[in-house]
């Protein structure tokens, strides 16, 4: 329910530490909560952690399905 | 001042280890060399070179006097972009060039904390220098105290300028009317997210800068292109959103700006984001705000737009009848907001 | 920035809200809840209210850690400061939350008090780590989403063996509020709810499955953007168009079934559960909030400085009790905008930026006019 921000992750460094990325801006933030982040993945960070790794696929998914909502006319149709 | 040459003072300067002690702001030789080499001899001009309490300046034939004042307190000293000292030089020249005048000269006080590092202290005044000899304001006259450690944070910068405001010239946030045009200059809340970005915990890296800048020069341009301009203020601490405030209410209108055409950094509003901040609440030292009539607004954007520090200027909205002079924004997303005034400290979000 | 922007595309927010114009019944009225604070502020930020239909109603619920925190929690983290000298450190959010005496954390550290704002419990870990002479108190608020950085911090400060750290905990839990809601004596037409985003990372969507089934109300779990908000509205029309009562996932990018069992587990490793807590405005819930187990009551606060809660009540006229659970608007609070507003905040709810005063003061009172 919180402030959370989904950054990529840029650089791991020691302990649980790693380096994420926003448009430009870095943080180090704590991986100490989430298992198998790699460099590349986006996670979404809130008050300086990592909570949870972003999924791409799904993302990309509820996008196409606001966009297709966004083209259906005015007859319903069941979905 | 009342600094003199004062030859038979044996040590010079420790630029490199030397610390502002008590005795530099007592006003005895310590201070008059302090003031000779770290301050006068930096700044340095005819006004200065008097050496009298006060500068001995030509009075204006015509026209009428703006004067404006401002405390610096800025932390930290140092940031992305500039200084505590560039600051407070390009901070009361807008100040002073917002109301339609050309800044002339400029006051410096200084409150000095005991211990701080006189290379640090020098650095600042040489930034000073170059900003003042780059604007083509000198620092005329000054003052230098020194206070206990404990009792400051380092340095505080007072600065005061003076200008010649041309008869006929009318700027005021009174001046806003229904209809006109509302510009901005460039994009929002560079410098205060340059300063966060410095503090220790909230550290995040990026390259924001501050965009501290003196604007007489643009503004110069802008009165001389032909357009009615009716209100100029830089939005400073508190942003755009404080300063489209004041001058609704000044002048007794609402306003309604639109989300997609305020300019703001990708950098910046990542950062905002971070931290949970809106930047239209975040300060600016080198942007303008302009009102003019609405058939102007081109004319305005196309010589901000000429000038290198309007270059990415924008036309951002208008002016309405209001009662409650409210400050309305269209969001991105095709809704309705407020933007209310700041409430105390725009704080990091959690939430 | 990716995976933000797209979520805000204004012309994508039309097609939805045009969607949901077309979806809701006319002959119906809808009001769903947003639990969570953060859904609140996105509602007023973005003006979503205006793409909505006049027949379907946002309730605010009691997703905000900061409103929810009663008076007296705020006194004891000001009594540790002033009393027993510690860094007191805190969120940003709370900082100004009004407790007794006149007095907010901001102003008990303009009396004098060390208290600093951290944006994150490592932060506070790192102050005791930097001054061992000093005791140091980080004051733990927040739902499910921020308690297991709590966890890492207090695990962080037991490896370090340090002596100074202590924490204030103030965590409380997103289901028994949702329940006291649902419970409520007075009857509030509620048809459905839009959880909360981030806590639904860490919990599931599992937690919210006995509101879907036991009380009949679809439940639709929302990302944090607008575009989000927008959907997880319409699939809640379409739940109750249908006669559905289920747990929906609309945030499917960050969120599913079981939630993050690495987080639960360091909380569970160092929490455990309160009989009861006293939350402003829906009274003692029971099992609703969290305290260190005893393996961890070294770095308890509460017990390291016998500090004691002590309720407060609220301002007579303060309304923040019937907002919280949805029955009241803000507009209907004698003292909105007149006594209490975001300056001068007489309750919770005018305080922090979530709040539903707050929102509504700061973004959407020009609807009022």
């Amino acid at each position: 329910m919180c402030l959370a921000i989904p950054a990529q992750v840029v650089e791991l460094r020691e302990g649980d530490n790693a380096v994420v990325d926003l448009a430009g801006v870095r943080k180090e933030i704590s991986l100490a909560l989430v298992d198998g982040v790699a460099v590349g993945d986006y996670v979404i960070v809130h008050v300086g952690y990592a909570l949870n790794k972003l999924d791409p696929e799904e993302a990309a998914k509820t996008l196409a399905l606001f966009a297709e909502i966004g083209q259906l006319e005015a007859s319903p149709t069941a979905h | 001042m009342g600094a003199t040459g004062m030859r038979d003072y044996s040590r010079p300067l420790d630029l490199k280890n030397g610390r502002v002690e008590m005795a530099h702001g007592a006003g005895g030789r310590a201070m008059a060399h302090l003031i000779e080499t770290l301050f006068a001899r930096r700044l340095g001009n005819e006004w200065l070179a008097q050496g009298d309490d006060g500068a001995v300046l030509p009075a204006p034939g015509h026209g009428r006097l703006v004067m404006a004042t401002d405390s610096h307190v800025v932390s930290p000293l140092f940031f992305p972009g500039g200084d505590i000292g560039c600051l407070s030089v390009h901070g009361t020249i807008n100040d002073v060039a917002v109301m339609g005048a050309k800044p002339l000269w400029l006051s410096a006080a200084f409150v000095l904390e005991e211990g701080f590092p006189l290379g640090d202290l020098a650095r600042i005044v040489d930034s000073m220098a170059l900003s003042a000899k780059q604007a083509g304001v000198p620092v005329v006259t000054g003052d230098t105290k020194v206070v206990e450690r404990g009792k400051g944070d380092g340095v505080f910068i007072t600065t005061t300028g003076v200008g010649l405001l041309p008869a006929g010239r009318e700027l005021s946030g009174r001046r806003a009317q229904p209809g006109d045009a509302i510009l901005v200059s460039g994009t929002l809340g560079d410098h205060g997210m340059a300063i966060m970005a410095g503090r220790d915990n909230l550290g995040f890296e990026s390259p924001i800068v501050s965009d501290t800048a003196a604007l007489h020069g643009l503004i110069e341009a802008l009165l001389a292109c032909g357009a009615e301009l009716h209100v100029l203020r830089d939005p400073t601490r508190g942003g755009l959103a404080t300063t489209l405030n004041e001058i609704a209410r000044q002048s007794g209108v609402g306003m309604l700006i639109q989300e997609k055409a305020l300019p703001v950094s990708p950098l910046v509003a990542a950062a905002c984001e971070f931290l949970g901040l809106d930047p239209l609440y975040v300060a600016n030292e080198g942007k303008l705000v302009a009102i003019c009539t609405e058939n102007d607004a081109e004319t305005l954007l196309s010589a901000m737009r000429k000038h290198p520090l309007g270059a990415q200027a924008a036309i951002i909205g208008s002016v309405h009848e209001d009662p409650q002079h409210f400050v309305q924004m269209a969001t991105t997303l095709g809704g309705k907001r407020i933007v209310d005034w700041l409430t105390g400290d725009q704080l990091p979000r959690i939430c | 920035m990716k995976y933000i922007d797209e979520f805000r595309d204004g012309a994508l927010a039309m097609g939805l809200s045009e969607a949901i114009r077309r979806e809701a019944k006319p002959e119906r009225h809808y009001h769903f809840m947003e639990f969570c604070g953060g859904h609140t502020h996105a509602i007023s930020r973005y003006g979503v209210t205006d793409l909505l239909p006049a027949n379907v109603e946002m309730i605010h619920g009691p997703g905000c850690p900061v409103c929810v925190l009663p008076i007296g929690r705020v006194d004891q983290a000001i009594r540790l400061a002033l009393e027993n000298d510690v860094i007191l450190c805190a969120y940003g959010d709370c900082l100004r939350v009004p407790a007794s005496g006149g007095l907010s954390l901001l102003r008990a550290k303009a009396t004098g008090g060390d208290i600093r704002m951290v944006y994150s419990s490592a932060d506070a870990v790192e102050l005791a780590r930097k001054h061992p002479e000093r005791q140091v108190v980080f004051f733990a608020i927040g739902f499910e989403t921020t308690t297991p950085p709590t966890a890492v911090a207090i695990k962080q400060a037991a490896a370090l063996g340090l002596k100074n750290f202590s924490v204030l905990c103030c965590h409380v839990l997103t289901p028994p509020a949702m329940m006291a809601i649902l419970n409520a004596p007075e009857r509030i037409a509620i048809e459905g709810f839009v959880g909360p985003a981030h806590v639904s990372t860490v919990i599931g969507s599992r937690p919210y499955e006995p509101f879907a089934e036991q009380y009949g109300k679809p439940v639709v779990i929302a990302g944090f953007e607008p575009l989000d908000v927008l959907q997880a509205i319409r699939m809640l029309i379409r739940q109750v168009n249908d006669g559905r009562a289920e747990v929906e996932n609309e945030f499917t990018r960050a969120v599913d079934r079981d939630g993050n069992r690495k987080a639960q587990a360091l909380v569970g490793e160092v929490f455990e559960l309160r009989e009861t807590f006293e939350w402003r405005g829906l009274g003692a819930l029971p099992h609703s909030a969290l305290r260190l187990r005893p393996a961890f009551a070294g770095f308890d606060a509460e017990k390291r400085f016998g500090s004691v809660y002590q309720p407060v009540d609220d301002h007579k006229s303060c309304e923040c009790a019937a907002i919280l659970r949805g029955l009241k608007r803000p507009v209907e609070c004698k003292l909105f905008g007149n006594v209490c507003t975001p300056e001068n905040p007489v309750g919770s709810c005018m305080v922090s930026s979530e709040g539903a005063c707050a929102a509504h003061y700061t973004y959407g009172r020009y609807r009022d006019a």
